[in-house]
């Protein structure tokens, strides 16, 4: 079923900028469209792009925010997981509360 | 004579309708709603564009390029797809969803609180391997708070002995309980580094529940004034199991989906999850139109993101284990397309 509502009108999540439009929505509460400007607006891409797997895998790659790892593209010298989240935080403005977790215990 | 068009019931099997047919669902199912509920209809461009979204045999369907909307995930994965992490990387990574839950099949609040530390430890874990937001999500559930499970007398028993005021109060004390044991369950997974706490299923247990859940709400958002906050409820309507609880002045039983929101975002909530049940014996046209009719004067002051809950039994989606991606896939349709949805 969520594989379903994924491909039917799913942004994409990681692959593509759908959890940088979640971030916006859960930490500054803003809606859609609002959201969609702000992160395209901070990528330098369309509204469009942000949903697109091929565009969004190059600005991705630029901003250091992190690629999917599969069999046909793996990144270990990018950031990926959580340090792609330090990059998103900084690139989004906005706290992401693990990676303020993070830099507290390691006393960044 | 009129083709047949292949589509599903409310239960999810498969049955054959003619576009007449379904036009007199759809039809039915927007007049009820807005009987029931106190509503406008819908117009009949909105009824015109769910006829071509349900009148046809398509195996799948979907929105336009562009017009993707945010797929959070209450609930994520199956528990049994090797580990707890390894489920919330296949949802991020093979599924795609945009924010993903960790929980446990407990889903309640009460219940995580004796395990709590080490659903915190899996959160912690999560966050180093997951990219995505990784949000934590349980029931209110107050109802486990009445005996024999719980400490208070049990209000479904209280009430039929025409015991109103003892159930009232047994009522008031459980939902103040609760209030404590979410933010106690919250404050260890922000520890841990949740992006979001949801708290799911909302007014499942009725008036109180709710109250129990807007009041954590506002005290969640109090100390943590960037954490994403969901609340996603548990039917179309609150039940007054109590019947006189208010919040912010507003009485709490009857509230519709539009009155929920006003009260969800005034408490700081960062989404609100507006939900209407699926009725088994009816198409998922008719459903459909239902729960659109339902939900649209929510879309019309939303001022925070709306997710309509879409997702076995609820939102036009059928009532089974296993949903027919043709049916999900037009519920999705409809609600991002007809109602701007910001997400699911």
């Amino acid at each position: 079923m969520e594989g379903a509502h994924a491909h039917a009108a799913g942004m994409g999540g990681h692959r593509t900028a759908g959890d940088l439009v979640a971030r916006m929505q859960m930490t500054r509460r803003m809606r859609l469209k609002e959201a969609k400007q702000y992160v395209a607006g901070k990528l330098g891409c369309s509204t469009r792009d942000l949903s697109d797997p091929i565009a969004m895998e190059t600005v991705r790659q630029d901003h250091g925010i992190g690629n999917l790892a599969c069999t046909s593209a793996v990144h270990p010298a990018e950031a990926g997981m959580i340090e792609a989240k330090f990059n998103i935080s900084k690139l989004l403005d906005i706290p992401i509360n693990s990676v303020e977790r993070f830099k507290a215990r390691v006393g960044l | 004579m009129e083709q047949k068009i292949a589509t599903r019931m409310g239960d999810g099997s498969l049955v054959e309708m003619t576009r007449s047919e379904i036009k007199d669902d759809l039809e039915a199912g927007t007049q009820l709603a807005a009987k029931k509920a106190k509503v406008p209809e819908l117009t009949q461009d909105e009824l015109d564009h769910l006829l071509e979204i349900y009148a046809s045999s398509a195996r799948f369907t979907a929105v336009d390029i562009g017009d993707e909307v945010v797929l959070s995930n209450d609930g994520t994965g199956t528990k049994y797809t090797g580990s707890v992490g390894m489920d919330l990387q296949v949802y991020e990574q093979v599924v795609g969803v945009d924010i993903v839950e960790l929980w446990q099949t407990d889903y309640s609040y009460k219940a995580v609180k004796t395990n709590v530390h080490h659903e915190a430890q899996w959160m912690k874990m999560a966050q180093m391997l997951l990219t995505n937001p990784v949000q934590y999500g349980a029931m209110p559930d107050l109802g486990r708070y009445s005996a024999p499970d719980g400490p208070y007398p049990n209000w479904s028993e209280l009430l039929p002995l025409g015991k109103i005021d003892d159930a009232r109060r047994s009522q008031e004390e459980a939902a103040a309980t609760l209030v404590h044991d979410i933010e106690f369950v919250a404050d260890h997974l922000v520890e841990a580094g949740a992006d979001g706490i949801d708290m799911d299923t909302t007014g499942a247990a009725g008036d109180c529940d709710f109250l129990a859940a807007l009041q954590a709400c506002a005290k969640l958002r109090a100390k943590y004034p960037d954490l994403g906050i969901e609340i996603g409820m548990a039917g179309e309507f609150v039940i007054g199991m109590h019947g006189q609880v208010t919040h912010d002045g507003v009485r709490l039983a009857g509230l519709w989906p539009k009155a929920q929101l006003e009260l969800v975002q005034k408490a700081g909530a960062s989404i609100f999850g507006p939900c209407v049940n699926v009725n088994t014996g009816k198409s998922t046209a008719w459903n459909v139109a239902r729960a659109i009719t339902i939900i649209k004067p929510c879309m019309e002051i939303a001022e925070i993101p709306v997710h309509v809950n879409v997702g076995m039994g609820v939102g036009a989606v059928p009532t089974c284990a296993y949903p027919p991606a043709d049916a999900t896939s037009r519920a999705s349709k409809a609600f991002a397309e007809i109602l701007k949805i910001d997400g699911y």
